[in-house]
């Protein structure tokens, strides 16, 4: 069973990242199950990191925030499982930087997230040049690891990072840390396009959605629109927000 | 290219900065080969900075210690006042060479930040220094020059507020505008190709230092040492010593308030494998993997990680890292002061720590080289402030 094909195949994707154990444990939770009901597919689970060096003020934080209060890579692991547990069809996402993950052992952490129904993996700071230390573990234990693609990557190196990957391609639509924007870049389409002569793996596109209009603009031109800050800055206010901000951007999507 | 030192280094970067550091190599590669490129880079670090730096005996201070002789590479003289400007000149010409008009950088004693500024004004780029918050308050004095020098400071107040937090400001800074700026990165550290230049600008020392030695003493030291930060004057150092293995290398690592009481800043003596600022490395950090704040008297050593090639040579025993904590490089600072007249920065005081701690061990035939990487000025008010705290003032 590949549960990020099939979701993909279904429709198009509202994938929503949220910094877990923000702004607690528990409202978290009810946050992302919120989410889910109102029609997310697919959920990003961001591990907190210390250093967070590709995000912006927002998921950086919710970050020292949710590590304040204990969260670690465990703490997420079991979050994913309860999840999972509750919403079986749902896509799971470990998005985290490389340390956490290092420290437990890739190994280790990839038995303990195939164990918690985890889909894959999007590893922040691992381009192509590094990326074989982790996708052995990761495919072993039947985990895609998510290529991400920027709008400076060129195309020979586009071909090189989408060869013999699996899952979907997460396309960064500006170059940058996370964040809202106030416009997206007018040329995500022809970047998107280059990816798809490229591979047969959807294309999902992330960084600076947080409106209904954004989520429109991304959704005509990508395979699934990814949306970060705005659902983490939502979760600070209520699970209804967050609800809300879900129900918003897929109003946007047409859906 | 090999990006890796044994399982460190690499280039752990989100996908935006790869082609920036991919440019930034081929631009190195192709310097790095181009007479022209050498030429200038020479000719300034002769009428500019001064180069070469002494070679001194510090006869008064052997003496007094009454054993081994201890020979002092003067990098406290250069221009702008340690050795970080032997790495900026490099990195600026670099940055002229791509057509990069401006550049920012991280600092933590603001050493790196001074010299940043210093070139940015040569060559006519805008400049913009990211400093924690804790560090623009401790090193004030380098602040206000790099204001004179017409540079923006941005004052980073994230995590800990010191060089790690500053890192992460000037890495996200890059990921946004890498096309118009060139990122100095201060420390043999980061991602590659950083940690490759930035040694071989550095190497200037050991270079200088080794044919300095052979002619003041007819023959090579036994142990040269420096203080480890994220390793640049070190490795510099180091680098002159490569096909001697009767000289011993040595890197002193900041202690804090001593390695068991979890404050200090020691990477390799006290830290775990990690990936941070685009490497694999030492780092110091918690049971979950998440970086720890560091402590120091030393500005620029309070920083978790340490560069990929001294992890390598720790590893292999290519080289030894050794601790010195806030007293004895206090203590250090001032015996040089008193013994020499030379006010030393607190960061070099740490390798000579080490070399006051050997010296009495070994006959007067044995020679130690300290590298004394920066004078002391801006650490006055930091110093003053110490002795208050801990009553040693009269
Ligand atoms: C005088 C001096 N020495 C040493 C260091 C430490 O850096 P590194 O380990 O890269 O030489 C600094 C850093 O600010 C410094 O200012």
């Amino acid at each position: 069973m590949d549960r990020i094909a099939d979701i993909f195949a279904a429709r198009k994707p509202l994938i929503i990242f949220t910094s877990v154990g923000y702004p607690t444990e528990s409202r978290c939770e009810d946050a992302v199950c919120a989410a889910i009901e109102k029609g997310a597919d697919i959920i990003e689970l961001g591990v907190p990191f210390s250093d967070p060096m590709a995000d912006g003020p927002v998921i950086s934080a919710a970050s020292q925030t949710a590590i304040a209060a204990g969260m670690n890579v465990h703490k997420v692991i079991a979050f994913a499982a309860r999840i999972r547990s509750r919403h079986p069809k749902t896509g799971l996402v470990l998005f985290s930087y490389m340390n956490p993950l290092l420290h437990l052992g890739y190994d280790h952490t990839c038995t303990l997230l195939a164990e918690a129904g985890v889909d894959a993996i999007l590893p922040v700071d691992l381009p192509l040049e590094e990326r074989d230390e982790l996708l052995e573990p990761a495919r072993s234990h039947g985990l895609h690891i998510i290529p991400l693609v920027s709008p400076l990557t060129p195309e020979e190196r586009i071909i090189r990072i989408v060869k013999d990957m699996s899952g979907f391609v997460y396309y960064i639509n500006v170059a940058g840390v996370t964040g809202e924007r106030a416009a997206l870049p007018p040329n995500i389409g022809e970047h998107i396009a280059i990816i798809k002569r490229h591979t047969a793996l959807p294309v999902a596109a992330g960084f600076g959605i947080a409106s209904a209009e954004a989520a429109h603009a991304a959704a005509e031109v990508a395979d699934g629109v990814i949306s970060g800050s705005g659902f983490v800055k939502a979760c600070s206010q209520s699970t209804e927000s967050a609800a809300d901000f879900t129900a918003e951007l897929l109003r946007g999507m047409g859906r | 290219m090999n990006m890796h030192y044994g399982i460190y280094g690499g280039q752990y970067v989100p996908e935006t900065l790869t082609g920036a550091l991919r440019e930034l190599e081929q631009t190195y590669l192709e310097a790095k080969d181009d007479p022209a490129f050498h030429g200038e880079l020479d000719d300034l670090l002769k009428h500019y900075v001064g180069r070469e730096s002494p070679l001194y005996y510090a006869k008064r201070l052997s003496e007094h210690l009454g054993g081994s002789r201890i020979y002092l590479k003067r990098e406290d003289l250069n221009h702008t006042g340690a050795h970080k400007v032997n790495n900026t000149l490099g990195q600026a010409l670099l940055a002229r060479r791509m057509g990069k008009k401006r550049v920012i950088a991280e600092t933590g004693a603001g050493m790196h930040g001074v010299a940043t500024a210093t070139v940015a004004a040569l060559f006519g780029m805008e400049c913009e220094v990211f400093m924690g918050a804790v560090d623009v308050a401790r090193q004030a004095p380098n602040v206000d020059r790099m204001h004179a020098l017409g540079a923006h400071v941005r004052s980073i107040t994230d995590g800990g507020a010191t060089l790690k937090d500053a890192m992460n400001a000037a890495l996200r800074e890059w990921a946004s505008c890498s096309d118009t700026t060139f990122y100095v990165i201060g420390t043999a550290a980061g991602p590659y190709p950083y940690p490759m230049l930035v040694k071989d600008f550095q190497s200037v020392i050991g270079k200088e230092t080794r044919r300095q030695c052979l002619e003041m003493c007819g023959r090579l030291p036994d142990q040269v040492v420096a203080c480890v930060g994220g390793g640049s004057n070190a490795i510099g150092m180091f680098a002159g010593f490569e096909d001697t293995p009767n000289v011993r290398r040595i890197g002193v690592e900041a202690g804090g308030m001593g390695i068991q009481t979890g404050q200090h800043a020691a990477s390799i003596n006290g830290g775990k494998v990690g990936i941070l600022h685009g490497m694999k490395a030492y780092f110091l950090q918690d049971t979950d993997g998440q970086m720890r704040d560091t402590y120091s008297v030393s500005a620029g050593l309070d920083y978790p990680g340490v560069g990929p090639e001294h992890c390598l040579l720790a590893d292999e025993g290519r080289a030894f890292y050794e601790v010195a904590n806030d007293d004895e490089a206090v203590a250090a600072f001032d015996m040089l002061c008193r013994y020499e007249g030379i006010i030393p920065a607190l960061e070099s005081s740490h390798a000579l720590a080490f070399a006051i701690r050997e010296a009495p061990r070994h006959g007067h035939d044995h020679i130690i080289v300290v590298n004394l990487s920066g004078r002391g000025d801006k650490d006055m008010e930091n110093i003053r402030q110490y002795k208050e705290k801990h009553g040693q003032n009269r």
